[in-house]
């Protein structure tokens, strides 16, 4: 456990980099980034709290089951919605034109418009929950290894 | 001999490499583009999603991304697998 210092600043940055990573997915079919990148900056954050506190602290809140589990219904989701368009062709667009992300934007450089996309920003979600807790969990159980993630002040 | 050997690898290895650089395709000028120039006009409209590298990702190449997703699901597996056996051996042993 490092000093006290670092294990407040810590504190406050975890939201910050929370809901960075949740802009980065949540925004994925607009600006760069996606399900990828944004879950590995939320996993960053992970890392910084397993640096600041031990792993006996990070234990308490993130259990490597409960995090396998999410990262295989990330993967379910991921492949459903895959699956869903199947009518037509694996991985096809089904969602375009409906209520749903379906609004289409107008061709070339424009502001934008979070209900585009059609399936996109729900697989960004699903993948952005896969490797976040997928990626944890490897955190996770690295430090397990690695005898707690006891660090001497 | 070993020193010959060594030598001669090498300098197979600086050919190859400077061959590579003199050879190398110029950037940004693709033999066939056809396929570019249809995703880069047509993404918008067909996905409606504003970043076409996304609709290439998880549309047009979709099944590629099931394929590294599930590269990830794999090195996750392989960690845990092996990192907690390790892990409680030690603890018992």
């Amino acid at each position: 456990m490092l000093s006290k210092i670092v294990r407040t600043v810590t504190n406050e940055f975890m939201l910050f980099i929370a809901v960075f990573g949740l802009y980065v997915i949540a925004h994925g079919h607009l600006t760069p980034g996606g399900g990828f990148q944004g879950g590995a900056v939320i996993v960053s954050g992970v890392v910084m709290l397993l640096v600041a506190f031990n792993y006996q602290e990070v234990r308490k809140v993130l259990r490597e089951r409960a995090l396998t589990i999410m990262e295989s219904t990330g993967a379910l989701i991921f492949i459903s919605l895959a699956f869903a368009g199947i009518g037509a062709v694996f991985f096809y667009n089904f969602l375009v034109g409906t209520p749903i992300f379906g609004r289409i934007p107008p061709t070339g450089p424009n502001p934008g418009d979070i209900w585009t996309g059609g399936v996109i920003p729900l697989m960004n979600l699903a993948v952005g929950i896969k490797v976040a807790a997928g990626l944890s969990a490897v955190v996770l159980a690295m430090a397990l290894f690695s005898g707690g993630g006891e660090v001497e002040e | 001999m070993r020193r010959v050997t060594g030598l001669i690898s090498l300098l197979v290895l600086v050919a190859f490499l400077v061959l590579g650089v003199v050879l190398i395709h110029p950037f940004g000028y693709p033999d066939v583009s056809d396929m570019d120039d249809y995703i880069i006009e047509n993404a918008q409209e067909e996905t409606g999603s504003n970043n076409v590298v996304t609709s290439v990702v998880f549309d047009y190449r979709g099944f590629d991304t099931l394929g590294e997703a599930t590269i990830l699901f794999t090195a996750v597996t392989g960690v845990l697998l092996l990192l907690r056996t390790l892990k409680h051996k030690e603890e018992s042993a």
